[in-house]
């Protein structure tokens, strides 16, 4: 912005107060140790002309690197893949049959975003995934802590499509009680029972903030100056705690107490000082109106701060293709080198009023997501710089929700979703937090997911969920279901491959299980459709997002 | 004003501020000598001819102990609140009257009395005390007993079928591999009376073949046109099925079936699924499983703390004391460390439920076995229940180290993190009044 206005008053008087102006800019830009600014954005903020700088970046980078992108994936796997990252489970088939009937020359991205953003299910899943970077996955202080209502609360601002700096600025300055106020927790889970401590914990918070509102890992400044790098010095990270020293609790909740002060005791030094509220960058765009949190809640959320786009973009393009763009998510260089497609997307987030929804949009129309995670050529397969160039959709394992998620949909062949009756509801939470817990939870490392341990695969094997699912239950399993609903073998066998791995048989695979079926009636037949089933859950495809 | 807590803030930073590397550097520009490669060679042999411990107990008590009621009694003081306390077998030693088995075999272990961390909360506390570092949030340590698998790898050509960290009853927060990965994620059971969960095929050998045949199709179709390396680089899934087959059929699982032992014996250990853990846990180590935690619910008492206690305690003693007996019956107690641990102890005072809450501040762990020095308690806390400074105070990561330097584990040696800082392993120091 700033840049802007010296250009526009360089342009009205001389050349040299271009100089001038220039001069001064660099002044500011160095004193304050600005980040790297985002490119302007465009007139036209439509989803089309965002898609074009998304796009081109991409393919200039692939072009420079000599790389081929994989072919185009179909509807289908994109559904999947959508469903997914924002369900936390596959397309059921119910819905596929939906999207079936989707009229030619529809484009399935824009349609199938348009069906699972009118569903609380999306809400609600993206609300948990966003709530394990603001607060993690801790129980938290017994009583002033609630993390469910935080959760239910991200939901509808989520649901109710609320631009994402606005929920940002609430969660920072939130006031209040706990129960009344769910944006407050996300000040209470900071607070230590127990300890010496009083109150909200500003170290804390800071690292918290840094983190998953800016994708920068300030923490290891909290003990000393950056030992990888000159950007960061352990006043940086104080200095950005203290923002948060006067948050208070009292019995009307959190609120500012301005008497409050922080004091730290720097490395090497004997005594403490007092630390004052500094930003660590970008001291151009910060105003000292209003309190503490509200200062720091405004600076984050500025539309110069390129950190705070770049990190919500690092996130969602995580949630969506289960890796992040810049691996870790919530380590970006505020200088740059940034990957292809940060920066354009990052501009397209911020022109848009910060919509989440659009971002959504934005990279689901991608070229990257809309690649198959495979070649068309058995004999050329995938390369892994195709892989990690974004060329080819990457292989991720499902996070153990959706791999719980995905079993029970598979099996109901019904969407679960918004209008779902609460006990089913409640059988599918019980189910999954089961299945979770022997799984393993990420918590909110939840993007260095491994898989293939030998109790994952005993789990799926074994396990009472894909047991109760798969076994014979008339009411409650997809296998039985197809058993006796489905007029061939044929379409016992599409209907099973479609609710578990969201794509039609290949025909060997059609030939080998139709010869499974074959001669099987009666309860033989549903013992064979019982294994098609079991298989199919056990297969890397099924647990494995491609 | 809060000081900062250097250098226990769980930083992966701190490992290489003093890094093993540079203490070698400085001891070189020092002329320390006996730093140099043939001095360290030598320790590092008379350390391996000392007989090493290879495997570790853990019992840990989830929601919290309580000091005052169990291993460190102030009978007769405020803080008390009426408990009681007993002699033990170990010279000025005494125990709460909940545990008079235990208190027989005071000179088989060393109680700590003073161990103190920054963690008030369950999930982080629990976090801390498995793996010997507050949360960080970029970073998931390994806890102690996925340490330990990492650290003593099953000697080549020792063919094993059972996992080799075993946590029994795991309750709310089960030992995890962390950044030494999944693969070292301990293998989660239940009451040992019960079947072993997931190692029970549902179909018989003829139908699981078929299904494994199908799954082999289904394998195939998926790596066509995929990564080359894909399956054995990344997902393992073959590498899993194969693992997960053997591991089903394995003669090695009668190790969990304490059914085949003695009445007597059983009913030692006490009618609970705790007790059975624990008589678990000795055959597993037996069976060669290097670290096998069992976990012990129900601490949590902020509400009427004295009721709530005896009726853990009454659980854990005959637990406690029948393990260190079969343990010792069996020749193990030399080659175990076992580890009592709970996350943080509880407040001095009581509030107004007369619960105790939850206190960080000098609490108390049992470690025994393993060529530790026994028959002693270590740190001493306040009296009157102000001080929030225990004498002698141990931390937690202390702990940590005293138990992996004991078993032969270089807690020194950095790792190369996810996140591509270097760590160590452990970042306490020995507790010189075990060794």
């Amino acid at each position: 912005m700033s840049f802007s206005l010296y250009k526009a008053f360089a342009r009205l008087i001389v050349l040299a107060m271009v100089v001038v102006a220039a001069g001064v800019f660099l002044w500011r830009h160095f004193e304050s140790g600005s980040p790297a600014p985002l490119p302007t954005a465009k007139a036209d903020n439509s989803l089309e002309s965002g898609l074009v700088g998304v796009n081109i970046a991409f393919r200039k980078a692939w072009a420079e690197a000599g790389i081929e992108p994989a072919p185009e994936a179909d509807p289908l796997t994109l559904a999947r893949r959508l469903s997914l990252a924002l369900t936390g489970a596959p397309p059921s088939l119910e819905e596929i049959r939906r999207l079936e009937a989707l009229p030619q020359g529809s484009d399935p991205v824009t349609a199938w975003l348009d069906h699972l953003f009118s569903d609380r299910r999306s809400a609600d899943y993206l609300a948990e995934r966003f709530a394990r970077a603001f607060v993690g996955v801790e129980t938290g202080p017994f009583l002033v802590y609630r993390r469910r209502r935080l959760v239910n609360w991200i939901g509808d601002q989520l649901e109710s499509n609320r631009a994402y700096d606005a929920i940002v600025r609430d969660l920072v300055t939130a006031e209040g009680l706990w129960t009344t106020r769910p944006e407050t927790n996300f000040i209470t889970v900071t607070l230590e029972q127990g300890g010496d401590k009083k109150g909200p914990d500003e170290m804390k918070l800071a690292g918290r903030t840094s983190r998953a509102f800016l994708g920068l890992s300030l923490d290891c400044m909290q003990c000393h100056d950056d030992m990888f790098g000159d950007r960061w010095k352990q006043s940086d990270f104080h200095q950005m705690a203290s923002f948060f020293a006067q948050a208070d609790m009292s019995l009307t909740g959190i609120h500012e107490n301005r008497k409050k002060t922080y004091e730290t005791r720097y490395l090497g030094k004997t005594d403490a000082v007092e630390v004052p509220p500094v930003v660590p960058y970008g001291s151009s765009f910060f105003d000292e109106g209003g309190n503490r949190r509200q200062q720091l809640a405004r600076w984050i959320t500025h539309p110069e701060n390129a950190p705070f786009a770049r990190a919500a973009v690092n996130r969602t393009w995580a949630i969506l293709f289960g890796k992040p763009l810049a691996d870790p998510v919530d380590n970006l260089p505020v200088d740059g080198p940034f990957p292809p497609g940060l920066e354009e997307l990052a501009v397209e987030f911020t022109a848009s009023g910060y919509d989440l929804r659009h971002l959504i949009r934005l990279i689901a129309g991608s070229d990257p997501f809309r690649r198959e995670s495979r070649s068309g050529d058995p004999d050329k397969p995938i390369t892994p710089e195709q892989e990690a160039g974004w060329a080819a959709f990457p292989v991720t394992p499902l996070r153990p929700e959706q791999v719980a998620g995905a079993v029970i949909q598979a099996s109901t062949l019904q969407a679960l979703d918004s209008h779902t009756h609460i006990l089913q509801k409640f059988r599918r939470f019980n189910e999954t937090q089961g299945f979770v817990k022997r799984y393993g939870d990420l918590g909110e490392k939840e993007f260095s997911g491994e898989s293939g341990t030998i109790p994952q695969r005993l789990l799926l094997m074994n396990g009472k969920l894909v047991r109760d699912r798969t076994g014979q239950n008339p009411l409650m399993n997809a296998s039985t279901r197809l058993s006796k609903c489905s007029p061939t073998d044929e379409a016992a066998i599409k209907a099973a491959f479609l609710a578990a791995f969201t794509r039609y048989p290949l025909p060997a695979e059609m030939e080998y299980f139709v010869a499974s079926l074959a001669d099987s009636k009666g309860d033989s037949r549903d013992r064979a459709l019982t294994d098609l089933c079991w298989a199919l859950i056990n297969a890397t495809e099924f647990s494995w997002n491609r | 004003m809060k000081p900062l807590p250097f250098p226990d803030c769980g930083s992966p930073c701190h490992a290489s501020a003093w890094s093993r590397r540079r203490l070698l550097k400085g001891s070189v520009l020092t002329g320390i000598g006996w730093l140099t490669p043939l001095a360290q060679h030598l320790a590092r042999s008379s350390e391996q001819s000392n007989k090493r411990p290879k495997s570790v107990i853990i019992l840990w008590m989830e929601g919290g102990i309580s000091q005052l009621d169990s291993f460190d009694p102030h009978p007769g003081k405020t803080i008390a609140h009426g408990a009681k306390a007993i002699t033990t077998a170990a010279k000025n030693i005494q125990f709460g009257e909940g545990l008079p088995l235990t208190a027989e075999l005071a000179n088989d272990f060393a109680v700590l009395r003073s161990v103190t961390s920054k963690e008030g909360d369950h999930s982080r506390a629990t976090y801390n005390v498995k793996t010997g570092y507050r949360p960080f949030p970029n970073l998931v340590h390994p806890s102690i007993g996925s340490i330990v698998c990492h650290g003593l790898p099953q000697a080549d050509g020792n063919s094993r079928d059972l996992p080799s960290h075993i946590s029994i009853l795991p309750g709310g927060f089960p030992a995890r591999g962390g950044y030494l990965g999944a693969r070292y994620d301990a293998f989660q059971t239940s009451d040992p009376v019960k079947p072993i969960p997931d190692v029970s095929a549902s179909t018989n050998g003829e139908r699981q073949q078929r299904r494994l045949d199908s799954l082999g199709i289904l394998e195939k179709t998926f790596s066509t046109g995929r990564l080359p390396n894909l399956e054995s680089e990344r997902t393992l899934h073959r590498t899993s099925v194969e693992s997960a087959q053997r591991l089903m059929s394995s003669e090695q699982l009668a190790a969990f079936d304490v059914s085949v032992l003695p009445v007597a014996e059983r009913e030692s250990f006490g009618d609970s699924p705790f007790g059975r853990g624990c008589l678990a846990a000795i055959r597993l180590i037996e069976s060669g499983v290097r670290c096998v935690e069992v976990t012990l619910r129900g601490w949590d008492t902020h509400i009427d703390n004295a009721e709530g206690q005896a009726s853990q305690l009454a659980i854990l003693d005959p637990a406690l004391s029948a393990l260190i007996r079969g343990l010792k019956a069996r020749d193990l107690y030399e080659d175990t460390i076992l580890l009592v641990a709970t996350e943080f102890g509880r407040t001095p005072k009581l509030n107004l439920t007369e619960g105790r809450d939850h206190w960080p501040h000098g609490f108390s762990m049992l470690l025994g076995g393993g060529g530790l020095r026994a028959g002693i308690a270590v740190g001493e806390t306040d009296p009157t229940g102000e001080k929030t400074d225990p004498a002698g105070a141990v931390r937690v990561e202390d702990v940590h180290t005293t138990i992996l330097r004991r078993l032969g584990i270089d807690t020194s040696e950095e790792v190369i993190t996810p996140i591509g800082r270097p760590i160590k392993i452990s970042e306490g120091r020995v507790i010189q009044e075990l060794v």
